[in-house]
């Protein structure tokens, strides 16, 4: 069974966003738009999930804590860069407190542009995280056989 | 008693959609101090009115805060108009106030289901979000976005809004309103949602005005201040305009003053939308804020009173662009409140203050 047989559980953490991807993230797993119908699942705790949504640029203050989460998570994970902000830094890309997009941080596996990002855009982001997160499994799974 | 212990509670917390840390100093299981630490969010935006003109900041200032936005692009406009005496179009303030007040729905529907499900009732917090969708609907029917709207601009509003949807929106509204009604008579009677939220996180009347205390954080003690009874822009136009206080102080209040001031809200667009006079939505704006001109002003947020100075040099860009948001109002109150409560009440007393931590870094 492929591993997106499993129902991929996200983690939520805003960087240095103003809000309006967070609200936007959370809009996509409520009624409405209904994530949850394809089982993604908000967790608070970054074991448990498969997923990383990032939202917001990294800062001197932020740049550990979103390191720390993406530690935490265990492999395979995904990371998933939701709106401009997460992307390259957006509107905010030359204020003095502003390192950068996501990637400066950690991998970052797929791109969610918008500002504010769309719903419609985090669901195909999220479904094309699924098939990246497949592939990772699939890499483990052969290593493991190399190994033995 | 047993010796103090420091807790955690943050950044990255499931309860809020935001990073706020907080150390809280717990002896057994209840709060005796806590210490916010803030700036995990912070960009340094004022400083970003000496690279973009006043014309193109307000799409910065826009983007302070995605819950607030209308708000801080209105707040950010009028600043601006009273620095350089533009006098805005009649049919342009009554837009700007039905947008505000239906993002002040949304923010109120928005906090009403992340109180729901802080306390656990997950299909309250379901049914909020699923009720401020329709709000969102009308954001993009009448703008083009959701969250960020981009229509205020300095000297009007970018977009009319016909009055055959004007008479649509009020029926949307009129539709929300029922079902609203039901959702707020669970959040009000319902036994459970009153057991964690009545005497919990209590602040008086007296605290509330030695810590100054804005919006519906302070209206729930009894503080009396709503800045839309000054009357500004079209809010002048009401027949009648009263804030929704409330005198117990605790969690409870909080809720009941958010659930009464989104009805509020609902009526001051209808009566709006009947009363709204044809003509243009914006005039032009010529020239620069003089060197040395100043100018301040306030506006209610959804979270309370916000406050904006702007000064002029004499170019393009502003000299100085400075705001003072309801939440960093409000953090003394909320550090007050929490002392002495029990630990499994510290989620429930931080999203009463309804905290926007984006707004208070900038």
């Amino acid at each position: 069974m492929a591993y997106s047989g499993k129902s991929p559980w996200v983690i939520h953490y805003d960087g240095s966003s103003c809000n309006g991807c967070d609200i936007e993230v959370l809009a996509t797993l409520c009624p409405g738009f209904d994530g949850e119908r394809f089982g993604v699942i908000n967790t608070g705790n970054p074991k448990h999930a498969d997923i990383f949504l990032v939202t917001g640029s990294v800062n001197e203050q932020n740049i550990d804590v979103v390191k720390q989460i993406y530690d935490q998570m265990v492999e395979p994970k995904v990371v998933v860069a939701c709106g401009i902000c997460a992307c390259s830094g957006g509107i905010f890309h030359d204020c003095y407190n502003v390192i950068g997009g996501v990637d400066k941080a950690i991998p970052v596996d797929v791109y969610a542009p918008g500002c504010a990002v769309r719903p419609e855009t985090l669901i195909d982001a999220i479904v094309a995280g699924v098939a990246v997160l497949d592939e990772k499994a699939e890499k483990i799974k052969a290593e493991k056989k190399g190994r033995a | 008693m047993g010796k103090s212990t420091v807790i955690p509670f943050g950044p990255q917390h499931p309860v809020l959609p935001e990073p706020l840390h907080l150390d809280l100093v717990v002896q057994d299981e209840t709060v005796i101090d806590c210490l916010p630490q803030i700036g995990f969010v912070h960009r340094g935006l004022e400083k970003l009115v000496e690279t973009r003109d006043y014309n193109q900041f307000i799409y910065v200032a826009e983007r302070i805060c995605g819950i607030c936005a209308m708000g801080h692009s209105l707040g950010y406009a009028e600043t601006v108009e009273s620095l350089m005496g533009v006098e805005v179009p009649k049919r342009a303030e009554y837009l700007r106030v039905i947008w505000h007040e239906l993002s002040r729905i949304h923010s109120h529907l928005l906090w009403l289901g992340l109180a729901a499900d802080a306390f656990g009732f997950e299909s309250m917090f379901m049914h909020c979000w699923r009720l401020r969708e329709r709000i969102l609907d009308i954001f993009e029917k009448t703008t083009g976005g959701r969250v960020i709207l981009s229509v205020v601009r300095v000297g009007g509003v970018n977009r009319d809004i016909e009055d055959s949807e004007l008479a649509a929106i009020c029926q949307v509204l009129d539709g929300i309103k029922s079902e609203y009604k039901e959702i707020m008579d669970t959040l009000l009677t319902d036994m459970s949602v009153k057991n964690r939220t009545v005497g919990v996180g209590h602040i008086s009347l007296e605290q509330a005005n030695d810590l100054s205390m804005v919006g519906p954080f302070g209206r729930a003690s009894g503080l009396g201040y709503d800045v839309r009874t000054f009357g500004k822009g079209a809010y002048g136009e009401l027949s009648e305009f009263q804030p929704i206080t409330d005198t117990q102080g605790d969690c409870y209040a909080r809720v009941k003053v958010r659930c009464e001031e989104v009805l509020q809200s609902i009526g001051i667009i209808e009566e709006l939308s009947a009363k709204i006079p044809a003509g243009d939505i914006s005039v032009k704006v010529k020239g620069n804020p003089e060197d040395g001109a100043r100018a301040s002003n306030v506006l209610e947020q959804p979270r309370g009173e916000c406050y904006y100075y702007a000064e002029g040099n004499g170019t393009k860009f502003l000299e100085r662009m400075r705001m003072r948001t309801p939440t960093s109002q409000n953090l003394a109150g909320m550090v007050s409140a929490l002392k002495g409560c029990d630990l499994a009440d510290v989620n429930m007393i931080i999203l009463t203050i309804d905290p926007c931590i984006s707004c208070t870094e900038r």
